[in-house]
């Protein structure tokens, strides 16, 4: 629209774009697709179309559905990212009301600190805290012999540790949406006589609910999909993405693995389009 | 008076979980880090401090020629995406229409939520021997024999842009958005050809996306660990891999340690120049995304 270029210019552009949309599509087709393919391995040729991956219950072909090890790992993937939603969803938006309301002395080199766990190595989290946390659990146990087990590898290590650089998301999220608050809103409410608490929840809350419920959601998936930080404090609690991992390296690539695929790519889309769903709810104004 | 008691409990209240969130699972972290990385164990239980581990590391060819292999093609993977992703966002910021560009931009999201372990599986059933790209190409005639794509590193390339190249298009749409036609118009006006306007105008003005992009994505590509071991298998020598197998497989967490940092110095460097070189600033850049 801006450019005006010639029409022969214009064609090569919108093919590089569905060349371009081609690329990105392929590998999600091709993990997907096997998982309805009649046959005991990932490639072709096809052989027909089956449920079997998801739902039958014996070997050779056993399905998700009754793979116990999968199951378990989409339990634990999903009570680590509910955790992580919640706690970094609290923090995040204690942080947009720290950095958009309050004034205090250093506020721009703390609020580098905010942004800075987004741009630490994943890996490196998961070994800085993997190291912190079993000194302190050594020392404890041999100057006081507590045996402070939650410090160990496991789930509770792996929640803080999605935590530490997930919540740097959600408070640039809310952080976006307190900054478009008409602060008139809530002035009106105190002269009409409203206390702090409930100018809190009746208006400005509200106001943020969107934001909070799409950084939640984001949250949620980023934690589910992890990888990187989780493979260092993992213990015998293992989240989904680590289970499949540990299948691919020690068994090769199975049918099962691509119907886990699919049932997470289907998951993970309509939860971003409930995310979307949620933000344009209430047009901005 | 009781007012500003107000707004001083309210400040405290509201730094209290940012400070406990930083300081003991960012700061203090790190800070053990380095206390590890600096001590060597010479007995069960004795340790010496000292730069040992740093002086390993650089004593032992393996090591660094690692690191500089994953920073150099880090940067070319950050260039890539850039050169790849910009005419992508591009055309949907300014040239797609309106209902078109609400449906290209959430198609470019949908890669994102799912997990790299998945777009990594899916790139294996493509490009290995027995798969559908090889196999394909026998069918059309092609080719007689089954063709290995995998474990190389054009291909730990072309895995890592697609793994990377949305964290590149997404902010560069949301500057591009806020640009206003009239001073693309205005260089036309002017008397500027195309390539003028993009080198004079557009990108100048795409800056700060841009250089957030290659930020995130270098960070990311350089951080990464499934990608370039299931892609380039045994022999993909990603910096990343080495720290875990420190950690993991030798169990010398404290040469890990000092691995991790080294990783940490080395991207902290890349960036500082980068930032240094286009004249922005981490507050510019990322956190505005």
């Amino acid at each position: 629209m801006a450019i005006k270029p010639n029409a022969a210019f214009l064609t090569g552009y919108q093919l590089y774009i569905v060349v371009f949309f081609v690329f990105l599509a392929a590998p999600l087709v091709a993990a997907g697709m096997f998982a309805f393919n009649d046959s005991l391995f990932p490639s072709l040729p096809w052989r027909g179309f089956t449920l079997d991956w998801f739902f039958n219950d014996t070997e050779p072909k056993l399905g998700m559905f009754h793979d116990r090890r999968l199951l378990r790992g989409l339990y634990y993937s999903f009570v680590i990212a509910s955790f992580v939603s919640l706690l970094s969803v609290f923090v995040g938006t204690c942080n947009a009301f720290l950095f958009v309301r309050c004034k205090f002395p250093a506020k721009d080199f703390f609020y580098i600190m905010m942004v800075l766990p987004l741009v630490i190595p994943g890996v490196i989290l998961g070994i800085s805290i993997l190291l912190l946390a079993s000194n302190i659990a050594n020392s404890a146990e041999e100057a006081f012999s507590l045996d402070l087990g939650f410090l160990r590898p496991g789930i509770i290590l792996v929640v803080l540790g999605q935590f530490s650089f997930i919540t740097t998301i959600t408070s640039l999220v809310i952080i976006a949406r307190l900054k478009k608050f008409d602060e008139s809103m809530e002035e009106a409410a105190y002269n009409l006589g409203a206390s702090r608490v409930r100018v809190l929840r009746t208006i400005t809350l509200p106001f943020l609910f969107p934001a909070m419920a799409a950084a939640g959601i984001v949250a949620f998936l980023v934690s589910f999909e992890n990888f990187n930080t989780t493979l260092f404090l993992v213990g015998s609690e293992a989240p989904l993405t680590i289970t499949m991992y540990d299948r691919m390296v020690k068994v090769g690539s199975t049918p099962v693995l691509n119907a886990v695929s699919f049932f997470l790519m289907v998951g993970s889309a309509l939860l971003a389009l409930v995310s979307v769903l949620v933000q344009r709810d209430k047009p901005q104004t | 008076m009781m007012q500003k008691d107000i707004k001083r409990l309210s400040l405290y209240l509201l730094f209290a979980p940012f400070a406990m969130w930083i300081t003991l699972l960012i700061i203090l972290p790190h800070l053990g880090m380095f206390y590890i990385s600096m001590r060597e164990k010479v007995a069960p239980r004795v340790y010496e401090f000292g730069f040992d581990n740093y002086i390993n590391f650089f004593n032992e060819p393996i090591y660094w020629n690692t690191l500089l292999r994953t920073g150099s093609m880090s940067l070319l993977v950050t260039v890539l995406a850039l050169l790849l992703g910009f005419p992508i966002a591009y055309y949907i910021a300014k040239i797609a229409g309106n209902r078109t560009r609400g449906a290209l931009f959430l198609m470019c999201l949908i890669p994102l939520w799912v997990s790299d372990l998945i777009r990594a599986f899916g790139w294996i059933l493509l490009l290995r021997e027995t798969g559908i790209i090889s196999s394909s190409l026998q069918w059309a005639g092609l080719i007689n024999t089954p063709i290995e794509f995998l474990y190389n590193d054009a291909t730990v390339i072309v895995g890592l842009v697609y793994t990377v190249i949305l964290f590149m298009i997404v902010p560069l749409v949301s500057t591009l958005d806020g640009m206003d036609d009239a001073m693309i118009e205005a260089g036309y006006n002017l008397g500027g050809n195309g390539p003028t306007v993009l080198r004079r105008i557009i990108i100048p003005y795409a800056m700060p996306g841009i250089v957030s992009g290659c930020i995130v994505v270098f960070m990311l590509t350089a951080g990464s660990y499934l990608t370039p071991i299931l892609l380039g298998g045994k022999n993909s020598s990603w910096f990343t891999e080495q720290i875990y197998d420190q950690f993991i497989t030798r169990y010398n967490w404290e040469s890990g340690a000092a691995f991790g940092f080294v990783l940490l110095a080395f991207t902290s460097l890349v960036i500082w120049i980068g930032l240094k070189l286009s004249g922005q600033t981490l507050n510019s850049t990322v956190a505005r995304s």
